[in-house]
């Protein structure tokens, strides 16, 4: 089998802050309630860490897991590791009315690093930095697209559809550009 | 002449020197200067033309009031028109040119118009321009569109990047003079998140130039250790060259930052946009002076007092040797005090009020300056450039009492608050007698979310005009702002040393008795070229209304936005009116406060990020075979993969027929892909479709329709039965996303107790068509799963790998061949088509694009939606009532569908159509029906709604939308063409190709 | 531009990051019911200078529908709720008639 593809294939831009395209994530979506029996263990089986709480996304190494709505999770892992996470959220969650589905293919992932990669997100996004508290994952818009954003060791992990990788790399090499620091 | 003085200019850098080019002259400037003070510098005071009369205009403002010095800045692609000259920092290579002339600035054929002025009165293009009703288009309008405009826009892309920056605060300040810093230091102390924006370059406001004395040292020291204290606050932004161009709902805030207007090509953003969301807001963006109305007072050398002592105090120029200055206030003092100082000569202050009282002007008096009250300008004498004043008596009706030699005027007729940030979101006014202007009415404030006061002015603002009472006034308003923000500010606020002023008197005509001749020439907008006479004379036709009036005459409709003319303007009227002032209102403020360039709102938007362009994962390889992309949505799709020197149709039709004949692979990765999942699924899809879903056996394909409650067909697409408690639903490309919105709203909002999930996947699985007689041999050559009829039958799928690659195949067709539709996950979607090219090149494998498919559709009689459908078309009218259950009781559009309208006989159904001759039918054509309707047009019975040449069949076919539909076959109808005749066409069965479907079913 | 608090992720919202959906509290009409309910299901709405009720949905963050009730004329916002609700929580009734005192009420 050939080696999986991410849509820019490892782009990277250096400016103000870095911004690098990551190769291809493991991503489910698992939609179920809060209160199913099945939820903590299924989301430990597959990634290892408790059930988020609302807006927040827990990390443990390479896997995290965040929410994403009140009945929707975002579960993310090594991009080979899908296939057995869906069957230990299927044997975990048995009959509990769920749905988990691989998107790993279906999204783009940024990580924007650096003192100021702050500045790059704050000229695309209508989001209060200032105010977003440790561990949280925001869901909002890069200027005319859907994006998830979270706080990582150095700056900043952006998610996206994969169709508009190419789009989002332009906006964040644009906003990154030498000299065009906000402060 | 003016010029720069030996000293002075507390603003620019007499060790820096800068050159620059007016109108191709090499000028001198210095670093500090603005580009009106160096031409001023220069004793360049001619800076343009007005509008409808092309008479000369000179500077007569220091800021973003200025309403005649309007230049093209740059050139070529970093030509910028109508920038503003009073607000436009010099730099070294700046390079002006002026406006609205022809052949040259100097000499002016279009001030032939200033001739006939008499006869150009308010209304004059609404009464000329109508008769004959022919001449507009032939005469009339060429000729007002090469008058109009003043700049010229650029015709070269713009060479300068933008960008926008969101920002958050609690306590925005727009204005850094005194009172908006005043109000920061309040704010600040208060632990609130404070942002400070100021359009100029420079802190601190007129407070220098007016000689504040501010907590016992001049204000310009106040002013750079305040700011000093501020920067070094961590909850405290200050923010320069940063216009706040409009306050909106909210507590939205849009400010325009002038990143580098005087770097240019230093690689910095031209303009940054803030996209501020402010908790409330301190409007701290002091007054502007209003200039008198008296005969000639646009002749360049009138000036307004206080950009008269800015240029003087701040950049060290002097306007000319001799100023006389005309005033009805106390305030036009300190102009002819700063001129003194300076040594410069003023002959006379002409003050319009019976009795001068004041402090200032006993100083002025001490000074040895002659002052003569109770007296007006009559008419001031010069062309390019005054030469001198007439005086009279301000009561008379303009006998002339002396004559004045001087080079230049500077006039103060009172000051009226910049209230525009408080009313753009609906804060209201109210009229201040006593200094003659309309100021923000705190009670009527404007409101945000929580229905609480938002916006709050300070200061000059606020209508507290001078230093002390603005402080004052700056530190009772942060006061309350900071209360309100539920925080205790604990800074100590500064006084400003009083310097009591006795009260102004209002006029607005000068002398007050003036007659016709004398106020045909006193102008009240400038770049419009509208004076006292055209507004009189709109009242006299009735325009009563302020709102009437400023269009009747374009009064404050020039770039300036009335910004000097609104007031006098209106006081005008009231007094032709003859009512009072607040009776006749004023006109609505609306953002920007200054123009913001286009530039600057599109921000990042331009040239490859302009929108988001969707790409599948095989969008490179389309590219590198030089395919044409067609635009779907936002998404790019292959239209056809020309070779050679392929005509676009040559390409389509080959790729048709070697798709008939051998194999063809399209790009099929757009389609929307969405998992339902759950105990109620089943239920859900059936009253999503308009056909039963939940009976569809595991492994089957099934297509179904999906209908609005209207009834009208929205999407369509094969549903696929994946595990007894998921489907996957198909959807058109431009559906996916709006699809999935509509089925997550009736299971949030409508039946939210139904067991059911859904999931968009679109993007998780590019997808193939591989179609034509040999695509089975195609997957057979790829291998790793058997794609036999048996094991894989039409409208069945199986899941294994081809190639090595997990896949999914769908047996279905959109071609009406037999064809395979293949899911990969995206990350080897590429590698799969690669793979299907490489295997497939013996047997004649060709990709083929959006046109081919289309074309082998309507050949197959396959409806698409947005061609056959408009919002108005049911399915009965396309003859789906085969995909229609009839037992549900319930689905989505079933009620909707049931309107008696619907059932008409004449409504048009779907049907095929062939023309006799084998032409195809233009798109959008019509079918002619007998006789014509109540506008004089033909009637029609029908449209065409695919249309296309047939490579398969070797003619035109089409479908088409007709009264009776197929219960016409065999008639013969006419469309219309667009040469404007008729082509005569059969009614045919829309199936034109395999009509029995044995070729798909292999 | 409105900010709205999503009740279900409580993020505050900037319109851009929503999606309308126009008037709340509709009743549905299907198969069965007359051309007037029908119509008025479809058709008719108050479309209120004042207090009036929305659907909106936080499109561009938990994907949420949502409802708001908010003043059309100022733009106050009385408080967002869940869309399962089939009428507005009783203490945002209770805050627009604290501050409307002459809402005619929810009909």
């Amino acid at each position: 089998m050939s080696d999986p593809v991410s849509a820019l294939g490892d782009a990277n831009f250096e400016g103000f802050a870095a911004v690098h395209e990551r190769g291809p994530l493991g991503m489910i979506s698992l939609r179920a309630k809060s209160d199913v029996k099945g939820l903590a263990k299924a989301i430990k089986a597959a990634v290892g860490t408790p059930v988020p709480a609302p807006r927040r996304i827990v990390v443990k190494g390479e896997k995290a897991a965040g929410w994403m709505s009140p009945d929707e999770y975002i579960l993310i892992l090594p991009y080979d590791g899908t296939a057995a996470a869906m069957a230990a959220i299927a044997d975990a969650m048995g009959s509990d009315h769920h749905l988990a589905a691989v998107v790993s293919d279906a999204r783009a992932v940024f990580d924007v690093t650096g003192p100021k990669a702050d500045q790059v997100l704050r000229k695309l996004m209508p989001v209060d930095f200032a105010a977003l508290a440790p561990g949280e994952l925001r869901r909002t818009r890069a200027a005319q697209v859907a994006a998830a954003v979270w706080a990582v060791d150095t700056g900043f992990r952006v998610v996206c559809f994969r169709s508009v990788a190419g789009y989002m790399m332009g906006l964040l090499s644009h906003s990154a550009k030498p000299g065009t620091e906000l402060a | 002449m003016s010029t720069r003085l030996a000293k002075g200019g507390r603003l620019i850098d007499r060790s820096a020197a800068v050159e620059f080019t007016f109108n191709g002259r090499r000028l001198q400037g210095y670093v500090g200067d603005t580009l009106a003070s160096a031409l001023m510098a220069n004793d360049q005071m001619l800076v343009g033309r007005s509008f409808k009369y092309h008479r000369p205009r000179g500077l007569v403002a220091s800021g973003a009031e200025e309403p005649n010095a309007l230049v093209n800045l740059g050139t070529g692609a970093r030509l910028e028109p109508n920038a503003r000259a009073t607000t436009t920092e010099v730099f070294d290579g700046l390079s002006a040119s002026s406006q609205n002339h022809w052949p040259s600035l100097e000499f002016d054929v279009g001030v032939i118009n200033n001739a006939i002025a008499r006869f150009l009165p308010a209304g004059f293009y609404y009464k000329t321009f109508i008769h004959p009703r022919a001449a507009w288009k032939h005469v009339f309008e060429p000729f007002i569109r090469q008058s109009a405009g003043l700049g010229k826009a650029p015709k070269e892309g713009d060479a300068d990047s933008y960008e926008h920056a969101y920002a958050f605060c609690d306590i925005l300040i727009a204005g850094g003079g005194v009172a908006g810093l005043q109000a920061a230091l309040i704010a600040a102390s208060s632990g609130s998140r404070v942002m400070v924006l100021e359009q100029n370059a420079h802190w601190g406001g007129r407070a220098p130039v007016d000689g504040d004395v501010i907590g016992g040292v001049p204000a310009a020291d106040w002013i750079s250790d305040t700011i000093a204290v501020l920067g070094q606050m961590d909850n405290v932004t200050l923010r320069a060259r940063c216009m706040v161009a409009g306050s909106y709902d909210h507590g939205y805030v849009l400010a325009d930052e002038k990143v580098a207007d005087h770097t240019p090509g230093d690689g910095r953003p031209k303009h940054r946009l803030w996209r501020i969301r402010a908790g409330r807001i301190i409007s701290a963006t002091g007054a502007l002076e209003r200039p008198l109305a008296f005969a000639g007072n646009d002749i360049p050398g009138v000036m307004l007092a206080s950009a008269v002592r800015d240029y003087v105090v701040n950049h060290g120029v002097s306007p000319g040797d001799r100023t006389v200055v005309v005033t009805n206030n106390d305030d036009g003092y300190r102009t002819a005090i700063a001129l003194r100082s300076v040594g410069l000569e003023v002959p006379l202050i002409v003050d319009a009020r019976a009795e001068v009282t004041g402090e200032l002007p006993a100083r002025a008096r001490a000074l040895g300056i002659r002052i003569t009250a109770g007296r007006a300008i009559v008419k001031v004498k010069g062309g390019k450039r005054v030469t001198g004043v007439c005086i009279g008596l301000q009561a008379g009706e303009g006998a002339v009492l002396e004559e004045v030699v001087c080079d230049a005027v500077a006039m103060s007729g009172g000051w009226s608050p910049v209230v525009h940030l408080f009313s753009h979101c609906g804060g209201k006014l109210i009229w201040d007698e006593d200094q003659a202007h309309f100021r923000p009415d705190a009670e009527r404030a404007p409101t945000n979310q929580d229905g609480a006061a938002m916006v709050f002015a300070a200061g000059a603002a606020n209508g507290a005009l001078q230093g002390d009472l603005a402080m004052a006034d700056a530190a009772r308003v942060a006061g309350i702002v900071v209360q309100a923000a539920g925080r205790t500010s604990t800074a100590v606020a500064a006084s400003a040393a009083p310097t009591p002023e006795a009260a102004m008197e209002p006029v607005w005509v000068m002398p007050q008795g003036a007659g016709p001749k004398l106020r045909m020439k006193m102008w009240l907008d400038f770049q419009n070229d509208v004076k006292v006479s055209d507004v009189q004379l709109a009242a006299r036709e009735g325009y009563a209304s302020v709102e009437h009036t400023k269009r009747y005459t374009t009064l404050g409709m020039a770039t300036d936005q009335g910004k000097l003319s609104n007031i006098n303007g209106l006081a005008v009227l009231a007094q032709a009116l003859n009512d009072k002032i607040p009776n006749v209102g004023t006109t609505t403020f609306r953002p920007p406060y200054t123009p913001v360039p286009l530039g600057a709102l599109a921000g990042e938007s331009r040239g490859e990020i302009f929108q988001p362009l969707r790409r599948t994962p095989m969008h490179g390889w389309h590219e590198a075979a030089g395919a044409y992309l067609e635009p779907v949505g936002l998404w790019r799709r292959a239209y056809c993969y020309p070779r050679g020197g392929e005509s676009h149709s040559e390409a389509v039709h080959r790729e048709i027929l070697n798709t008939r004949a051998n194999v063809g692979l399209l790009d099929a990765s757009t389609l929307g892909k969405i998992i339902v999942k759950g105990p109620d699924a089943g239920r859900f899809l059936d009253m999503l479709y308009t056909n039963v879903m939940s009976t569809l056996p595991v492994g089957k394909c099934r297509y179904g329709l999906m209908c609005n409650e209207q009834g009208f067909l929205s999407d369509d697409g094969v549903v696929v039965r994946l595990s007894e408690d998921t489907w996957l639903c198909h959807t058109t490309t431009g559906g996916a996303e709006r699809i999935h919105g509509w089925m997550e709203d009736w299971l949030q909002c409508e039946w939210w107790d139904w067991q059911v999930y859904t999931a968009n996947v679109t993007e998780q699985y590019a997808q193939i068509a591989v179609a034509g007689p040999k695509a089975r041999a195609l997957l057979e050559a790829l291998g790793g799963m058997d794609v036999s009829k048996d094991a894989l039958p039409f409208m069945g799928f199986a899941e294994g790998t081809l190639a090595g690659l997990p896949v999914r195949v769908y047996r279905i067709s959109f071609s009406g061949e037999l064809s395979y539709e293949i899911a990969v996950p995206a990350s080897h979607g590429l590698a799969l088509w690669e793979k299907l090219v490489a295997a497939g090149a013996d047997l004649g494998v060709m990709p083929y694009g959006t046109e081919a498919m289309h074309v082998m559709r309507a050949e197959k009689g396959f409806i698409m939606m947005g061609d056959e459908t408009d919002g108005t078309v049911i399915p009965q009218d396309l003859n789906l009532g085969w995909a229609i259950s009839k037992k549900k009781a319930d689905y989505l559009g079933k009620r909707g569908q049931e309107r008696v309208y619907l059932a008409r006989a004449e409504r048009f159904k779907l049907a095929g159509f062939e023309t006799l001759d084998g032409s195809v039918i233009p798109d959008g054509a019509y079918i002619i029906a007998p006789g014509v309707n109540g506008n004089g047009q033909r009637n029609t019975q029908g449209r065409v709604t695919s249309t296309y040449f047939s490579p398969t069949l070797g003619k035109g076919i089409a479908m088409g939308l007709i009264t009776g539909g197929l219960d016409r076959l065999g008639d013969v109808v006419e469309f219309n063409t667009i040469a404007g005749g008729t082509v005569a066409a059969k009614v045919v069965d829309p199936v034109f190709y395999d009509k029995e479907g044995e070729k798909q079913n292999v | 531009m409105l900010i709205l608090e999503c009740p279900y992720c409580g993020v505050k919202a900037e319109e851009t990051e929503l999606a309308p959906g126009y008037e709340a509290h509709l009743k549905r009409y299907g198969p069965g019911s007359t051309d007037e309910e029908f119509e008025a299901y479809m058709f008719a709405r108050k479309n209120p200078k004042g207090v009036h009720f929305e659907r909106w949905r936080h499109a561009y963050g938990c994907g949420k529908w949502f409802l708001a009730a908010r003043c059309t004329a100022t733009l106050e916002v009385f408080g967002t709720y869940p869309a399962q609700l089939s009428a507005p929580p009783a203490e945002i009734i209770a805050k627009i008639k604290a501050k409307r005192p002459d809402w005619k009420g929810l009909k």
